[in-house]
Order: C-alpha cells, then structure tokens, then sequence
C-alpha cells in the first residue's frame, strides 16, 4: 500500500509560511521578528522532519504578507529558510533570502553604555560579511558584534 | 561652492573623506599663521559635556571665542534636566539646538553625539562619546603630524602604551591608513591592539607589526604616539611591572631620527620622564596647543560656505 502523504500542518489561505527554519531557532524567530505583535494566528511546527535538515521547524502567519526585507533580516538566522507567501491557498511569491545591509529595530544593543537603550530611537545594525563571518555594526556606539553575540543579548 | 564639511555633522573619523582631512589640517595651518576673529561673529555655540574634561572643553570655548562667537552651555551634567528631571538627551538636545548654531557634546556614552545628530538642525560636533570617538583629537593629532613633518602620506608610527582602550590610538590609525601610513605596535599583551582595527588595516593593505619593546624600531620613526596605561586595568605588582617596560626616558632618543616627534592625547603620568621635555622629540605641549586650531578650523568650516 502507497505510503499515505498529507500536511503535517494545516494549510493556509492567505499570509506568509517560513519553511525550513533549523530545528530550535523557531520559537527565537518567532520572538526577534515579533510575529505575535500581528495578532494574527500563528501555526508552529517545531523539530519537523526534513530531508535537507534532518529536522526543522516552521512557522505559518495568517493574513501577513512578509516583505522582502522583513523575509531577508532572517537571512542571519535561517540562511536555508523559504518564506513563501500565500493566496487562495496558494504560493504568490517565494522570496528568496539574502543577507540584509541594516537590521532595524529587532535586536537591542549587546553595548549596555550604547545611548541606545535609553533613548526614544529603534536599534540599528550595518550587516557586514568578512572572512565567511557576519558582523553587526551598531549605528550609534559603532561597535562591531558576531550575530550570536547580538541575538543572545536579546 | 560651499566647502564639504559646510553644515555637516563631525561625529566619527570613518565619515570624513582624506581630502575632509587634508582641508581641516590646512584650514588649522592657515588659522595658526592668520588668525581670523570673524568667522563666528554672531554666532552662538552650545558646548554640553555631560562629563568633565578638561582640554577638550577649554580648548573647544578658546576657539569659539578666538573666531568671534559665543558660548553656552555646561562643564558637567550634575545641574541639568537630564540630571535633576530625567529628560532624555533627545529632548535636550532639541531644545539647545533651537537655541545655537552649533552644538559640541561630550558624553560618557558610546553613540551620544550620533544620536543627538539625528535630533538637530544644526551641526553636531562630538567631542567624545564614551569609548567610541574622539575625532577632534585625531584632525589635532593630524595637523600636529602634519606641522612636524612636512606631510601626512607615507608616515612611519609607533603607536605605544595601551592601544586596547584607547580610541585615540585607533581613530588615528584609521586616519592615517587613508595617507598610507607604517605602523609600529608596543603594548603589553593584555592591552594589544583590537582584532578589529587589524582587520581593517589588513583589509586596507598597511603594513604593520607588533614589538616588545620602543628601542627596536625608534631609528625608524617618523612619529612616536604615546598613551597612558591606566593603572586600575591592572593588579598594583603587574601595573609597576608594565608600566617600567613602558616609559620613554631621553636616553632612549639616542637613535630617532633628528626630525621624529613624540605626541601624546595627554594627561601624561609618568610613561614619559620629564627628562623628554627638554629634547628636541617633545611635541605634546605643542600638540596640546592645536587643539585650539583644529577645534577653529572645524567650527570655521561646519558653520562657513568659505573660509
């Protein structure tokens, strides 16, 4: 008897999937790119099977259409991701991820003297890639930190 | 056409181009030879050090007064409203602004100067946010380079003491790479230079290494930048330790060049003996001294089409 395929995760009608996430950055994508500031529902799967990751995880949004740029900051994170965007239950668009030059307003500065945790501006990172190695420059304090130095102060 | 640094803010040596900082340099040398009493003439010149400094803030008022313009402002934050009234700088700042021409802020925390730029109409000058930059020590630091030696281009530096902390070391070097600069680094292991100013010198192609000791490399020096280690980043036996490997006696000028200078940011404890005053090398009281014209000639430029 054929082996029986089906959705491990309902489908969607209208809003945005973020498909093969690493197993465990999930639930930190969900929060970095506050996904529930949408007040939209929010389907999670996390530690899903995978060919290409052995596991993964994957979050779907209703009625929120991800832009290029939101899709391309998690291009840090989830390099392999697909942020796929959905019509009538079906794919309008595939962005295609690549590494953003500013992040802004995701992350806070991992500098606590930076002048920008007490004052009323959003945080704002150049992303930089040198020696097959990411860095984040903050705007204000002008202090360079790896992509893990950042997303863990968060 | 108005000169490139018209209207514009000063907040970090990695925004100014080399020929923002061949024009600063040569507008300081004009200034020093020609002094111009009119080129703030009824303007007024909000100077906000949220800390206490006291070179950068005297010299700062010197050169606003010696062009003609006036001061406001305060020498520490203890009586202000960010103080007293937990206003945020960003309020602050609007209102000083509405109020000046152009404002100097000095502030303990790193990205202050860039943040209150984005809150101003007028030219936002830093004049040292925390650890981050101190520009108008560098363009003093370059016109005093540039006074000795005739040029900025193809400078051999030593760079001694401790160049982990000190912003004065790096925005120098960041300077001077622009002018193809050979640099010479001498600091205890613990205060080395940071990986990331090596990358980025290695990035730009300048050539430099690290040494134990000022003695290897002096005959080759066309300039040697002293800075203060400070003693609370070491334990009281290590500091005394570092700090006899660290001190430049007149003794050890035998082998420079007749031309080398030594420059030092200043306040000196004791990493230079008294006795280097008297040679012909000391140059930090005259460094000192420009920071006045440096400091002129920004102001004159932010705050003129022409000079």
């Amino acid at each position: 008897m054929p082996e029986k395929k089906q959705l491990q995760v309902e489908a969607i009608c209208n809003g945005s999937v973020i498909d093969h996430i690493p197993a465990g950055q999930g639930i930190k994508i969900l929060k970095l790119f506050h996904l529930l500031d949408t007040r939209q529902r929010i389907t999670v799967g996390l530690n899903l099977p995978s060919a290409a990751l052995g596991a993964k995880d994957l979050i779907k949004v209703e009625n929120t259409q991800l832009t290029a740029d939101q899709a391309n900051q998690l291009a840090l994170f989830a390099p392999q991701a697909t942020v796929n965007i959905i019509t009538d239950f079906k794919v309008v668009t595939k962005h295609q991820l690549q590494l953003p030059e500013v992040i802004v307003g995701v992350f806070a500065c991992p500098n606590s003297n930076c002048i920008s945790h007490r004052e009323p501006v959003r945080s704002r990172f150049g992303v930089r890639s040198a020696q097959g190695e990411v860095r984040l420059k903050c705007h204000f304090c002008e202090k360079s930190f790896t992509k893990e130095i950042v997303s863990d102060a968060f | 056409m108005a000169n490139p640094l018209y209207k514009k803010h000063i907040l970090s040596i990695a925004d100014l181009t080399r020929s923002d900082l061949e024009l600063v340099v040569k507008t300081a040398s004009s200034l020093k030879q020609t002094p111009r009493h009119d080129l703030l003439q009824h303007k007024v010149i909000a100077s906000c050090f949220f800390e206490a400094s006291t070179r950068t803030r005297l010299s700062f008022e010197t050169a606003v007064h010696r062009l003609g313009g006036s001061v406001i402002g305060f020498a520490d934050a203890g009586n202000t409203s960010l103080a007293k009234k937990g206003e945020t700088l960003a309020d602050s700042v609007r209102v000083i602004t509405s109020y000046t021409d152009a404002f100097v802020i000095r502030h303990p925390q790193e990205g202050a100067a860039r943040l209150s730029a984005e809150f101003s109409s007028i030219p936002v000058i830093n004049a040292g946010d925390g650890s981050n930059q101190h520009p108008t020590q560098t363009l003093l630091d370059l016109f005093s380079i540039y006074e000795t030696q005739g040029t900025l281009d193809g400078l051999k530096l030593a760079f001694v003491g401790d160049l982990k902390y000190g912003r004065t070391v790096h925005s120098l070097a960041q300077a001077l790479s622009l002018f193809g600069a050979r640099f010479y680094f001498i600091a205890p292991e613990a205060l080395s230079m940071p990986d990331y100013i090596c990358e980025e010198l290695t990035d730009k192609g300048i050539e430099f290494s690290c040494h134990e000791s000022i003695e290897e490399v002096m005959p080759e020096l066309d300039i040697l930048y002293m800075t203060r280690v400070q003693k609370e980043r070491f334990e009281e036996s290590e500091y005394r330790h570092i700090a006899a490997k660290f001190v430049l006696t007149a003794d050890e000028l035998k082998t420079a060049k007749p031309n080398m200078k030594i420059l030092h940011p200043l306040p000196r404890v004791d990493e230079i003996h008294t006795d280097v005053d008297e040679t012909p090398h000391a140059y930090y009281f005259q460094q000192a001294g420009n920071g006045v014209y440096a400091r002129q000639a920004l102001l004159a430029l932010v705050l003129n089409e022409e000079v």
